[in-house]
């Protein structure tokens, strides 16, 4: 156990501030599914390094993330059906050129 | 606990999915349009009921004190039994909710559905695993289960959103609610992942206990994770800030999915939220109550300020619903701790959803009637109602007068019982903001009032609101007389229904 905890925490921290600055800058809306990614999988790393550090006795953190995976897989698959639908009907996936609702 | 008893305490669930499957099937086997495909609504209708019938049927089974339902043994975890969810009165409460939601929401939907959707079969299904999921968020006792339903409820409620594939306005509000309820997922989760890291133990009780303990070494761990998990859920009950979808997703989505979205995945969110605060962190009670307090005031005071320029109803009633969700707050922040007083703050959570269940689906079954005959929810299609159909005319007045909170409606025994809790707990800002915000409310919902009764119609011919919707208004609409004049029954299944979170607490 070479690499101590503090540094896989930061790794995570990182690339999830990468992400979310991804989700809030990106125009386009498969720009922005994959920040979500970003921050799904810095989460993925916090569980297992947490599980690996705090409690490598019961399998929870690793469970947990593997169900994550999962999940990130239907997410971004009911996703992009969603931008595939709003494409077919504008002919853009730029989430700002989608405004004939506001206010 | 063996694998008979706990099919047995997992029935509820079970009928749900089986009757959304069953639905699922047979959308395969009945061609699209055909004529058999009308008996889907009702196959969807009779799961709801035996539902209902089978959450009765359980309930003396769990006991006061609530069951633990785990999945797996020790053996298979590698350490103790790790309880998934949790069978108390809190639990069947919501199962009870949803099964309510389900009726409504499908009595109102039939004639809608039949005109505008082509894949029929698929959107009752959707809405079912929607209800499922609501009563798995609402039972769930450990992070994972939570993230799970919560997904698994934002997944469908996406998807329900861009039914109308051919609609403009039905996939920009899927993809600005997708947008938006991914990246708050994902935030919660993060928030998840750094509880998990703070006290090793993803189950809510054992949460408390390690926190309790004062052993933890990363307490500040808590503020973070907390602030993150107010994110994820605080979007899933739209609250302001986290409210910018509501109203796109509200009015682009058909509308018996906005009614769906307006109550269910806001009754969720709210579930988990009193279960995540009350159970894991109430020792972190005064750091979660001052952040609380300070949404629900913003949320209520923007939800009826942006109200009263809108001329679309369902946007109107989406603004309108993000500002009930700030009244519902007040029951959470002003909670007491002693179980005695009549008010508990989270009883009056509770009949304030119940209430706003009954209210919000009548008047969106009214909305859904009246666009089903005029083709548009702008707030000139209502006008005339009262001599066009008078019996949606009455009903609508009878909501709106419940969504203001004006006595005898189901709205002033909600708004009764979390003011009072806020006025008990001497946090008289709280009651004082309420109170005014729901005069300001006053104005907009009378502008449907005055179409409805004083508005010119170009079209005044007489419309029939059909079967399905004229007894979906007509139960909401007694419901909503019955809670106020006929309210104990009402206030102690609310009340029963929290004790064990307020004793715990």
């Amino acid at each position: 156990m070479a690499i101590p905890l503090p540094w896989w925490l930061t790794v995570a921290a990182a690339l999830f501030a990468i992400g979310l600055y991804g989700v809030l800058s990106r125009r386009n809306a498969i720009g922005v599914l994959l920040g979500i990614e970003l921050m799904l999988n810095a989460a993925n790393i916090n569980l297992v390094a947490f599980w690996r550090y705090i409690t490598p006795q019961a399998l929870t953190g690793q469970v947990f993330a593997i169900f994550v995976i999962g999940i990130a897989a239907a997410e971004a698959a009911a996703g992009l059906a969603i931008i595939i639908s709003a494409y077919r009907r504008r002919r853009t996936v730029v989430v700002d050129e989608l405004d004939t609702m506001r206010w | 606990m063996t694998l008979t008893q706990l099919l047995v305490l997992l029935l509820p669930e079970l009928v749900l999915t089986l009757t959304a499957l069953v639905v699922l099937g047979l959308d395969m086997i009945w061609r699209n349009g055909s004529w058999s495909q009308r008996f889907l609504l009702w196959i969807a209708l009779i799961g709801s009921v035996i539902l209902i019938a089978v959450t009765v049927l359980i309930w003396p089974l769990t006991g006061t004190g609530g069951l633990p339902i785990a999945f797996a043994t020790g053996k298979d975890f590698g350490g103790d039994q790790v309880p998934m969810m949790a069978l108390d009165p809190l639990a069947l409460f919501f199962k009870l909710f949803t099964a309510l939601v389900l009726i409504l929401v499908l009595l109102a939907s039939g004639d809608y559905v039949r005109v505008r959707i082509r894949f029929r079969g698929e959107f009752y299904a959707l809405i079912l695993f929607g209800g499922l999921a609501m009563m798995l968020s609402a039972a769930a006792t450990n992070l994972l289960m939570i993230y799970l339903s919560l997904e698994f409820l934002s997944i469908t409620s996406y998807l329900l959103t861009g039914y109308l594939r051919e609609d403009e306005r039905s996939t920009e509000g899927a993809v600005k609610y997708f947008v938006y309820g991914a990246t708050a997922s994902a935030v919660m989760l993060y928030g998840f992942s750094l509880l998990y890291g703070a006290t090793g133990t993803l189950d809510l009780a054992g949460i408390a206990t390690v926190l309790m303990g004062g052993m933890v070494p990363v307490h500040w761990l808590v503020y973070p994770a907390l602030i993150m998990v107010l994110v994820g859920l605080g979007f899933k009950i739209a609250l302001v800030p986290f409210h910018q979808w509501a109203p796109d997703a509200y009015e682009g989505a058909p509308t018996p999915v906005t009614a769906f979205l307006s109550v269910g995945p806001k009754a969720a969110g709210f579930a988990v939220l009193m279960r995540l605060l009350l159970t894991a962190l109430p020792g972190f009670q005064l750091d979660w109550i001052a952040v609380l307090a300070g949404i629900a005031i913003v949320t209520m005071t923007l939800g009826n300020l942006v109200a009263l320029w809108q001329s679309n109803v369902k946007r109107l009633l989406a603004y309108s619903s993000i500002a009930q969700a700030g009244y519902m707050l007040i029951g959470l922040v002003a909670l007491a701790p002693e179980a005695q007083s009549w008010t508990t703050g989270l009883n009056g959570l509770l009949l304030y959803l119940l209430a706003y269940l009954f209210t919000n689906l009548g008047a969106f079954a009214v909305v859904i009637a009246v666009e089903n005959h005029a083709g548009s929810a702008q707030l000139d299609a209502f006008a005339g109602l009262m001599r066009r159909n008078p019996f949606l005319a009455i009903t609508m007045f009878l909501f709106l007068l419940s969504l203001i909170g004006i006595p005898p409606t189901a709205g002033f025994v909600g708004k009764l019982f979390v003011f009072g809790a806020a006025i008990q707990r001497q946090m008289i800002m709280l009651a004082v903001v309420g109170i005014v915000n729901s005069v300001i409310s006053v104005y907009y919902y009378y502008a449907i009032m005055r179409q409805m009764f004083f508005g010119e119609a170009v079209d005044t011919s007489p419309f029939d609101e059909g079967p399905g919707l004229r007894v979906a208004v007509g139960v909401a609409a007694v419901m909503v007389l019955m809670m106020a004049l006929y309210a104990e029954p009402f206030i102690r299944l609310a009340s029963e229904s929290v004790s064990l979170l307020a004793a715990s607490f």
